[in-house]
This record gives C-alpha cells, structure tokens and sequence, in this order.
C-alpha cells in the first residue's frame, strides 16, 4: 500500500489498491455504460434519429472513469464537444442523457442543447461545449472560484489534442499558474484533431512539454490504461488541493469511431485503427481485475450486463418521451 | 447544358482562381485531406498540394490574423472558417486588423482577403453551431458581406471576392450545399457577379420580399403557393451582397408594390433586415401602402430539438402567413 510508482519520470504513490471492491468494480461498469451508450447512440445516428451530431467516446473510457474516480464528488469538471464519457463518469443520469439526445423535452437540456451541451450543473459538470477548447477558460474560472470561496474543491479540466491549439489555452495556463488555482487541465490526446494528426498541428513530441513554459507540474501518461489513469489524477488531485497549484496531464488514448455523425476517415489506416483497438481499454481493466482476484470471470460478465440494462432502460425512457411544446422555444430567454 | 451543386461551384471558383493566379491559397482546419467540414475542397488536395491546401492546427484568430498578414504582403488568401459562429473566436483580427488596415494606413495598405464560412441553422448543430451572425459583421465599416443563394450566384460570387482587393466574408449555407433539389446551370468559364448587385429572383407586382441566403429558397417556395392558392404576386429580390447593399434595387421594387416584407434567418433584433427597413422607410416611404413587416429567427439561441428549431428558423408558414397578414391589412 505504500508502494510508490514511477509514471513519466514522477514518483506516484498506488494509491489504487486503498480503493474498495466495489469501486474498482463500479468503474468497470462505468467503462461498459459509455461503451454501450455510445453503441445505441450510433445506431440512432444509422436510423436517422438524431438530428444533430455526436461525436462518440468509445476506446477513450478509461481517461474518463479513472480520472472522475480519482476525484471527489464535490469536484468540479468540464467537458468537451465528445463529452457522453465525462458525464456517465461523473454519475450522470443515463435517461436524461439519451433523452436530450433524441430531442426530447425530458432531456438534461429539455431538447434544447442536445449532445454538445449536455451539463449537470448541480453534481458538479459544467457541461460539454461545442466550441473546441471553450470550456478551458471556464474550467480555469471555476478553479477561482474554489481558490477564493469554495476552498476543499478542484476542477478537472477534459479538452483534446486539438484544443491544446486554442489561444485561450495558452491565457488560462498562464493565468492558473501565476494564481496558482487548483486546477488539473487533462489532454486526451487520441491522436487527432478531426482529420488533423498530432504531428501536423504540433511541432513537439509530447502536449505536456508545454507545461514548462508556465512553470507548472506537468506529465504523460496511458490514457487505456485506467489504473495508471487513477493513481496519477489521485496523486495530483491531493497536490491541487493542498494547493501546490496546477498541473498538465496529458493522456494517450485513440477514437475508434469517425470524428462524428459523417467522416469517411480517409486519413488514417484500418491498420492503425486495429492496432489501437487492440489497447481496448475496458478489456485490460476487466483482465486486470480477473487476473487479480477482484472479479471472477462470472462476475465481469454481470456486470457487462448490468450496463447493457442500464442502457437499455435509457432509451426505453427516451424513446417515450415526448417532444418538447413548440412554445418553450422562448423559455429562459432573459434578453 | 451542366448542372452542379452550389458546393461544386464554390469548389470551381476556387480551383480556376487557384489555376490562374499563384498567390491565390486556401487555409483552415482540415481543408486538406477531408476537403473541409462539409466536402467543399475535397479533391483540390491532389491538385494543388499540402502548401495551397493548408490546413491548420485549431486557431481560428491565428488563421485570419496569419491570413491578414499574408494578404498585406501579397498574396490572396481564402481563409475557411468552419462554421460561422467560430469567426467570433477571430472577431479581433477581423474587426480590428483586416477591416480597418486600409483605411488606417491612409489607404496605403490593402487587404486581398476572401474569408469562407458556413453559416445558418435547420441541421440540428444546436446554438454554437447554427448561428446566422452576418449582422455582427456587416456592421464593421471595411467588411464586404457576400450570402449566396444559389450555385450560379456562389461561383460568380466567389470569383469577385477573390479579385477583390479588400476583405469579403463570404457566408455559405448548410443546407444549399449538397441538396440536389438547387442544382443550376452554371457557365464552365470564369465570370464575376459584381459585389453590391442584387438579383430579382422572382417577378411580381404585389409585395417586395426581401430575403437572404437560404431563405430566398424558402420564399420562392412560399410564392408559387401564394400564386397558385391566393394568385398573389410576390417580388422576390436577393441582395445577394448585404454590404455593400444595392438599395436601389429594392427601392425600386417597392415603388412598383407599395409594399415590402423583409425574411432572414437571423434573430430579428438588430438584424441586417432592419437596415433595409430603414433604408426603405428613409428613402422610400412614400412608395409605401403599409407598414413594413420583418419575419425573423425569434430572438433565442438556435435550439436543438428539431420541433425546436422548426420553430426558431421561420419556415414556410410563418412566411405564408406574414405577407397574407400583411396584404389583408390593407
Ligand atoms: C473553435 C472550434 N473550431 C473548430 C471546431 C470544429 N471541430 C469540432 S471537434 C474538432 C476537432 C477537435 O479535436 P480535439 O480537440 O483533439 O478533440 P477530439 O475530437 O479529438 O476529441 C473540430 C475541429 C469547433 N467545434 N470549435
Ligand atoms: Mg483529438
């Protein structure tokens, strides 16, 4: 239990194994509803019952569960335009969550936001965003706000390899670093931006170099690898909160789906694609556990099906929602 | 004669100008190998290589600015922006840079810029994705605003753009793109549609309607049903560049109707329509038999849900009923 582990040059304390059963469990399950979630959202996507765009999370789960888990609930977190992940992860409500992607009134959103704009505001998600890196300013905000008022919180901040391009990236490190706010800013790097590689948008080897032009703790780390995942966010979530100040974790991962609703993926090989999907990330958990005597292969399988049951009481509610009344569309318009 | 998308002209505009003229380029995110969000450069990557096509990492500001900056040393950038509500990320660069070099510099400067973008609502993007914000920009003095509204308007369009010598934003609609219901003729050749010209895309002699964009389609939908059900008449005139406005175009169809309705996407408070309102009231109230009416996207963010939206974009009906209202009144 007082075992340290060396990830990226850091001494890391493993922190996991202090962790309940049912946690390490709860976070299989977790990883299996974001994967099944995403399944019937495809679908619907295929059957025409979505009217907007979706941009899926699967063969990404693990960043999500570990990095939510290693968290407290009180924790705040933002999230991006692929964004179901963080919000299953976060305890989102799964029939809220289908609901507003079909349209329906009974939505998180009441049919307003759909899948870009789901948030959670009350348990702490401030919400997916359609603009890319548009949530990094405000995740940097509400990390001053828990440095000036609400002391014992911090905020994981989720954006993409791409998003690290963004201008106010660069205004919000800057800032959190000379306030030192509590703030954990997380890279999923999967790879590309859309259709845009890593190596054509950045001319550095690993995102979280940059973490030395701010002068702030920065590292990276397996983004499919949930417990490596878990001991890192939990080790500088404690170093957030005791207000060492921010820290860059850049984790790498791959999406296994097009970029959204329509993408021929012309700019990546099936090869690479198999090659990642061989790194599934809910396989190596579910190995893990089984291969450490968390979970008997009997048991993985309930709750494999657990998950599906979830999903699927999701989008039996959702399905029979209604639409939202034509006159809400003025709701909440305050000028 | 041939036949092509509005998509397909916008693309050929580019290619003939790029084949023609060297410093002409296109930059922005994933303009090369995907051929942009919605497929318009697709295969202009294989002819023209990675240093024309350029794409970009996510820096929407850094890609108008860089493209300013280009434009002032020489060459004619066509900077994409990929949908119309990113180009506030860009505001400064676009207001405060390129709008205002010229004439800061004693006109001593120009700034060749042609900057693309999809604007317009009806596809579900939701309110960050759906946004008709040419109001916002058509109000910065040393902006050209260009809205097309068919495939022969979009090339000709597109080809002054890039002639010209100062900054055009050249809003695309979603939903004119692909959709095969649109396709038109359009010439093989090189040719220019002036900018500030605009185009009477139905005759009529019993109500002026004003639109932009894609709800030019929709009003000239809503017109031949008004023929056939109620055998009224509508004018149906296309501004086609919101600035600079061909005033005298509308002017002079209200003075032949007596009456005008002015149609856009936009969310109706402080929108372009009110400038041609007040243009019309200022210059031609005495043509006018009646009040001037304005159908408009009500004044919310674009909403998600597609009964929603429906509701939000003014469709046919809200249309129908606006000019039966409005010619009952008298
Ligand atoms: C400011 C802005 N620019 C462009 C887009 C269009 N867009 C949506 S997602 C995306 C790629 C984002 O890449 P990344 O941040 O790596 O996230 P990923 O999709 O890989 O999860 C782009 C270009 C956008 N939504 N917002
Ligand atoms: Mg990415």
């Amino acid at each position: 239990m007082k075992n340290f582990l060396i990830i990226d040059g850091h001494k890391i304390k493993d922190s996991y194994w202090e962790l309940e059963k049912s946690l390490m469990i709860e976070m299989l399950q977790k990883m299996y509803e974001i994967r099944f979630f995403e399944g019937e959202t495809e679908q619907f996507i295929i059957k025409g019952q979505i009217h907007g765009t979706c941009h899926l999370y699967v063969g990404e789960e693990a960043t999500a569960v570990g990095a939510i888990y290693a968290s407290e609930k009180k924790d705040y977190i933002t999230s991006t335009h692929r964004g179901h992940g963080h919000c299953i992860a976060k305890g989102g409500d799964l029939k809220l969550m289908m609901a507003e992607l079909l349209g329906k009134a009974t939505g998180y959103c009441k049919g307003k936001g759909g899948s870009m704009h789901i948030a959670d505001v009350t348990s702490g998600n401030l919400g997916a965003n359609g603009i890319v890196g548009g949530s990094i300013d405000i995740a940097t905000g509400a990390a001053l706000t828990c440095k000036m008022k609400e002391k014992d919180k911090i905020v994981l901040c989720f954006f993409g390899d791409g998003a690290a391009n963004r201008g106010n990236f660069h205004g919000s490190l800057n800032m959190a670093s000379i306030w030192n706010l509590p703030i954990i800013y997380i890279c999923e790097n999967n790879q590309y931006g859309m259709s845009t590689p890593i190596k054509e948008a950045f001319n550095i080897k690993r995102i979280s170099d940059r973490k030395c032009a701010y002068n702030i703790e920065g590292l990276t780390i397996d983004g499919n690898n949930l417990v490596e995942v878990y001991n890192t966010i939990k080790h500088f979530s404690e170093y957030c909160r005791s207000g060492k100040g921010p820290v860059l974790v850049e984790c790498l991962t791959y999406r296994w789906k097009g970029h959204s609703k329509s993408d021929a993926q012309v700019y990546r090989s099936k090869e690479e694609v198999k090659e990642w999907m061989e790194k599934d990330p809910i396989i190596r958990y579910e190995t893990f556990l089984i291969e450490n005597g968390v979970l008997s292969k009997q048991e993985a399988i309930e709750v494999k099906e657990k998950a599906i049951k979830a999903i699927e009481e999701a989008v039996s509610f959702a399905e029979d929602s209604p639409f939202p009344d034509p006159s809400t569309v003025e709701e909440d318009v305050y000028a | 004669m041939r036949e092509i998308t509005y998509l397909e002209a916008i693309r050929e505009a580019m290619q003939q100008m790029m084949r023609i003229n060297p410093d002409v380029y296109l930059i922005g995110e994933d303009v090369a190998e995907y051929g942009g969000a919605f497929g318009v450069s697709v295969g202009m990557l294989e002819e023209f290589g990675k240093e024309r096509i350029r794409n970009t990492p996510i820096s929407e500001d850094a890609v108008i600015g860089v493209a300013t900056g280009s434009a002032v040393t020489g060459m004619r950038p066509i900077a994409e922006i990929m949908f119309s509500d990113f180009i506030t990320i860009a505001m400064d660069e676009i207001a405060n840079q390129a709008a205002k070099i010229r004439y800061m510099f004693g006109g001593k400067a120009k700034v060749p810029l042609v900057i693309r973008t999809a604007g317009g609502g009806g596809t579900g993007a939701a309110a960050q994705h759906s946004q008709s914000l040419e109001a916002l920009i058509a109000h910065i003095p040393g902006l050209k605003v260009v809205m097309p509204s068919c495939p022969y308007d979009a090339k000709g369009l597109l080809i002054a753009a890039i002639n010209d010598d100062n900054p055009v934003i050249f809003i695309e609609h979603k939903l004119l793109y692909k959709n095969k219901r649109y396709i038109q003729h359009v010439p093989e050749e090189i040719y220019e549609i002036p900018l500030g010209k605009g185009d009477i895309k139905r005759d009529g002699k019993d109500v002026t309607i004003v639109a932009t964009s894609f709800m030019v389609k929709k009003c000239l939908e809503v017109s031949e049903q008004l023929k056939t059900d109620y055998a009224i008449d509508c004018e149906v005139i296309d501004p086609r560049t919101i600035r600079p406005l061909d005033i005298d175009l509308i002017l002079e169809s209200v003075k032949k109707t007596s009456r005008l309705i002015c149609v856009e996407e936009a969310c109706g408070f402080g929108g372009f329509m009110g400038e041609v309102a007040a243009q019309v009231a200022e210059y031609g109230f005495d043509y006018l038999d009646a009040p001037i009416i304005r159908i408009t996207g009500r004044n919310c963010p674009v909403p998600y849900s597609l009964v929603l939206e429906n509701e939000m974009i003014p469709n046919h009906e809200r249309i129908k009923k606006g000019i039966l209202d409005l010619l009952r009144k008298n």
